[in-house]
This record gives structure tokens, sequence and C-alpha cells, in this order.
């Protein structure tokens, strides 16, 4: 399908899927085995710029758009979700500084940022917090000028290899939601240390570690907006960041499904080529056309979002939904293609299987992707 | 330090398809790259350029389609880019190719260092290169893996040969062709690919360059194409199992019948 993308769209799509075949693809496997956390890969994703694409150019990006950074994640994501996650991740941790820092937090932040020189995290997620976000236990006390934390984030992505943190604790317990607020933190301040590295199912070339902070010490200055907005802060990041998860989901399962029909057409059995089986071809005409339509979602969500749509936590929360599961269900059927093979480590399509399945969970479970859908529609309907 | 570096565009394949009438390449429904050795030699000349500051000039000879390649290399961190472009040099042999390509340098005036790649892709003769150093009179080292060191205007580097490498110096202008050892070409930025479509491609024909109608094109070429092939693939050999006395013998017996 034309999405009729402009000459610069068409270039970072080129860009990221040449960084996809030459870089990426080669080490994918390796990675995904010793579970390291891919710099040699994250220093070409920087040195192409496109780190640089969804921060202003007024703060050495280029540009912030959602849109552009759905088109290089779903590129790279098609060679390996896990690499591709490092790259997403980091946006995911530098939304909250774009939509809320004020000028001074910008300027420190977002040009290393924009460069690929520092990779940013966001952590909500607790081990008693998961889905209820509003369940967390990490305190921030104000002290003088300084915040001090206390508590223990876990399954952060970029926990540990990256510099800048976004930290949602709770400064107000009492008002509940309304008592979290929203820090910068940076690797090395003082009480603020790092857990458990998981060894995780799938995307494995991502690290995920538990952030411990133990009378951290964070400047008052970092706090990001004001204190109590720390569920804004999130959700209106998730709001941004969703599609971009939807981008990674749908880069995984066109990968799968490019593999399937190549895996088709060259596997004999029965004397010809398994593609030339209906049974086949109608698998592979399924995913292909779900695929389509994840994309065609994706897209024009994305689209939304940089248009400045106001509310996009219906489309965005649809757009992550949907995208996992075609994901989930490619991937297993391209596996099925393969057959005995497509079981077997030495083949790469097992692993999409084991990346797909993460984005069905994280920054937000389907389910609770479809109240966040329904209680929209059930609002809309209301006015 | 100014780089000039000389590319040529090739169509994406190693089974290159050619005309039996006319004994050129079929390019029709063939992607067109950068001769994959000359990719070298532009990410070598864009290094040398960082470690010392100047600029890297690119330069090819070929058809208006030609630009995309210099755009490329512009995209890389080329800085200027000109293509040599004109139907009188059609048909032209590595002879007139090496002369057109050095007459254009010497247009373009002083420099430090040439760099190609070692040869192109489709037609491996690895003569341009050192044709364009014999014309300019320039010295020239051929498969260069790695440049050492650079001294005011000397410079030193390592040569792959058969069995290992030779160290060369040489004193500056020169030319030099190189090998994949020598590096890793990047990918271009973004940034760099923005630069490259707007950049201007300057375009030599015979009205600027003037050259001599003797040496150039077709008419300027003392190589005369008689026939291409692919030559056949060799078939495996025998392979003669056994006790070694027994395998000795067998196999004189067989050199005998075949009279070698």
């Amino acid at each position: 399908m034309d999405y009729l993308l402009t000459d610069e769209q068409k270039m970072i799509k080129e860009l990221a899927h040449k960084i996809a075949e030459e870089k990426i693809r080669p080490v994918a496997a390796r990675y995904d085995q010793t579970e390291e956390y891919p710099w040699e890969i994250i220093k070409v994703i920087a040195e192409a710029d496109l780190f640089g694409l969804f921060i202003p150019e007024d703060y050495g990006g280029l540009g912030a758009s959602v849109f552009n950074l759905c088109l290089a994640t779903e590129e790279l994501s098609r060679a390996c979700g896990g690499i591709a996650v490092c790259y997403a991740a980091s946006a995911l941790g530098t939304f909250p500084i774009i939509l809320f820092g004020n000028e001074a937090q910008k300027k420190k932040y977002l040009p290393d940022l924009a460069k690929g020189k520092k990779v940013a995290a966001f952590a909500i997620t607790e081990p008693e917090a998961g889905s209820d976000a509003s369940a967390i236990k990490t305190t921030a006390r104000k002290e003088g000028n300084y915040y001090v934390l206390n508590g223990l984030k876990h399954f952060i992505t970029n926990g540990g290899d990256a510099e800048v943190y976004v930290v949602i604790a709770m400064t107000d317990k009492s008002k509940g939601a309304r008592g979290a607020s929203a820090f910068i933190l940076e690797k090395g301040m003082p009480g603020f240390t790092f857990g458990k590295k998981e060894e995780k199912f799938g995307i494995r070339a991502s690290s995920t570690r538990e952030l411990v902070f133990n009378e951290c010490k964070v400047p008052a200055e970092n706090l990001l907006g004001k204190e109590g907005m720390g569920f804004i802060v999130t959700m209106k990041t998730f709001d941004m960041s969703r599609p971009g998860v939807a981008a990674q989901a749908l880069g995984i399962a066109q990968g799968a499904l490019e593999l399937a029909v190549k895996y088709a057409k060259e596997r004999q059995q029965f004397g010809k080529s398994i593609s030339s089986f209906q049974g086949i071809q109608w698998m592979l005409a399924d995913m292909a056309t779900e695929v389509e339509a994840a994309r065609a979602l994706v897209y024009s969500t994305a689209r939304m979002v940089d248009a400045g749509v106001k509310d996009v936590s219906k489309e965005s929360a649809m757009a992550k939904m949907y995208a996992s599961d075609v994901a989930m269900r490619v991937t297993i059927d391209a596996l099925q293609i393969f057959g005995g093979y497509g079981y077997m480590r030495d083949y790469p399509i097992e692993k999409y299987v084991r990346d797909a399945k993460i984005t069905q969970i994280y920054e937000g479970t389907n389910q609770i992707q479809r109240n966040i859908i329904a209680l929209q529609l059930i609002k809309e309907m209301a006015k | 330090m100014h780089i000039i570096v000389c590319i040529k565009q090739v169509p994406e394949t190693t089974e290159v398809k050619i005309n039996p009438e006319t004994n050129t390449l079929i390019r029709e429904g063939v992607k067109s790259i950068i001769n994959p050795f000359d990719m070298y030699a532009i990410e070598e000349g864009i290094r040398l350029k960082e470690k010392f500051t100047g600029k890297v000039t690119v330069i090819s000879m070929g058809p208006p389609q030609a630009e995309a390649a210099l755009r490329e290399a512009v995209a890389m961190g080329a800085d200027e880019a000109i293509l040599i472009c004109d139907r009188a040099y059609a048909g032209s042999d590595t002879w007139a190719t090496s002369y057109t390509l050095a007459s254009a340098i010497r247009k373009i005036g002083s420099y430090d260092l040439i760099l190609c790649g070692k040869q192109a892709s489709d037609g491996d003769t690895a003569q341009v290169g050192p044709g364009i150093s014999a014309h300019l009179d320039i010295p020239q080292v051929t498969y260069v893996k790695k440049i050492e060191e650079v001294k005011g205007s000397v410079m030193r580097v390592e040569r792959m040969t058969e069995e290992g490498y030779e160290v060369v110096e040489t004193p500056l202008p020169a030319l030099f062709t190189v090998v994949k050892e020598i590096n890793e070409p990047r990918i271009p930025s973004l940034r760099g690919m923005m630069r490259a479509k707007s950049a201007k491609i300057v375009v030599w024909s015979q009205k600027e360059l003037q050259l001599d109608p003797k040496n150039i094109g077709l008419c300027g070429s003392p190589t005369q194409v008689v026939k291409i092939f692919t030559p056949p693939q060799r078939t495996g050999g025998q392979i003669l199992h056994g006790e070694v006395d027994e395998v000795a013998r067998k196999l004189v017996e067989l050199l005998k019948d075949e009279v070698i």
C-alpha cells in the first residue's frame, strides 16, 4: 500500500532499512543469545541521526515526529525487535522531558539524547504496581533544595545502560494518584543504583533492570512539571510512545511475514515448493492483510499525534493493542510455516515469536488498552 | 588536505549480463550502485578529511544517472561532486577513461591525494586508477590496505601482496587504489542524506573539458572487445582415496594418461 510518504520520510525508511539489513540482521542472533546491550548498533543508529527524529530542532533534533520515529522503529524491528526497543525505549524516556520539561531541563538533557550520546529510560513499574500504576510505593520527600527518593522500580527497559531516567515517585501518598510526581534522574546520582538484570523470553538484546533508590538526593530543579503531575506525565507520555510500541510490533510482524514467504518459496515438499499449496497461501494472505491493516492504523495514529490532535489516548491504545495482537498471530503462523525447522534456534523465526510477545504486555497490557478504548468510547457517547 | 575520490556506478550484481551483439553491459532492470571497492575509497577519503581537515571531492565519469552515485558519496560526507558526462565519452576503454578523468583532475587544480577502489566490480580491469596516475605523472600505490602515517607531504602506507604486505612511502600528491581491508564504509546520516538531496552536482562535458577527440570515447580507445563471455564453471576434480603408495602410483598413471 502506498502511504504517500514525503521524500524525507522515504529517506528515513531507507536509512533505517539499510541499518537493519547491513548492521542488525547479521548480529541479531548473537545478541539474542548473549543478552548483551547492543552498543555497537546504538552507535550506528546515533551516527545516522535517528535519535534526533523524536526531538525538536531547537534542541539538536530533527523535529519531534512520532511518525518518523515509528517509521524508523518499524524498519529496525524487522531485523531485531530487541535492538529496536533499546532505541524506542530511549524515546519513551525522552518524551516526558519534551512534553513537560522547562527550558533549562530541555537544554540540559535533549541535545545529548538527540545525538544518541546518551540513551534514556522511563521508570514507573514496581513489583506491586504494574497495571495498577497508582499502587507505586517509591517515595520522594522534599528536603531543602532536594527531593530524597526511596524505593524500587523494576522491569525498566534500558535500565543500567541509560544515562537519563524519568522516574515516577509519590510526593504525597495521601492524595493517591494525584500525589505522584515525575523526576529526571541521572546515572551516578548518590543513592541511585541498579539491581537485578532480568533474563527474558524475548527482546533479549535489550536490558531490563531494577532501579534502586536509597536516600537518593535529586536536585529540586529536576522535578518535571509540578508536584502531583506524575500520572499526567505518564499518561501523556504513553499517548506519544504507544504508536512506537505498535510500530515495533508491526516491524516484527513484517519481518516474520517476509521470512515466511521466502521460506515457503524455498521449501520443497511433495516435489514442489510449499508456497504452491493453498493451505500455505491462505495463511500468508491473512498474515499480509493483517499486517497492512495494522500499518494503516499505526501510521494514521502517528500522523494524528504529529498533527497535534489533543486527545489521542483511544487511537494510541488501539494501534498498540491491534498491532501487537497481529504481531503475535503473524509470528506464530510464520513459525508454523517453517514447520519443525521453525522451532529450532538455527532458524531465525522462533525469535520473532519471543520478541512479539512483550508488545502485548508492556506500556500497558492489551487488557489495559481495551479499558482505555472502552472508557473513551463511553465518554464520547456521553457528550 | 584535498582528497579526490574517483568512483564508478556499476550494476548491483556479480552476474553481469552482456548484450551479445554490442558486447556491452545490459543495464536495464538492474539497480545501480557505487562500485563496492569505491566505497572504501570514499570512506578513507572522509576519514582523512576528518583527521586532518580539508575537503573531499568525488568525481565520476558516466551517464547522467551516475549523479545518484555522487549524491550517495555526498551523503556519506564528501564535500563536492563532479560528474564527467558527455556522449563524446561513451564507449571509453580504460585508457580513454583514465585520460578523461586525469584531464578533469587537472582542471580541478591542486590536490594532495587521489583515491580509487582497486577495481570495478563490472569490468574488473583494475587499470583506471593506475592509468590516471600515469596520465598525471604522479606516484601510484595499488592495493593499499592501511594508511600508516602522514608526515607533511609524505605518506607511508601498507599495500597488500599475495604473500603479505609491503610498506611503501611516497611523496604527495599520489594516487592510491584501496582494498576492502582498509576500513568499513559508514552508513550515511540522515542529515547527510538531506544535504546530498539538494547538493549541487557539477557537470563537466566536452564543452568544459575541451579534450582531444583522438583520445576520448570509442575512437580514443585502443582496446577492441572481440568477445565477452562468462568462463565455464570449473567442474569438481577427482579425489583419490587409499594408501599413499597406491594413490601416488594411480596419480602418476592418470597424469601420464592426460599427458600432463
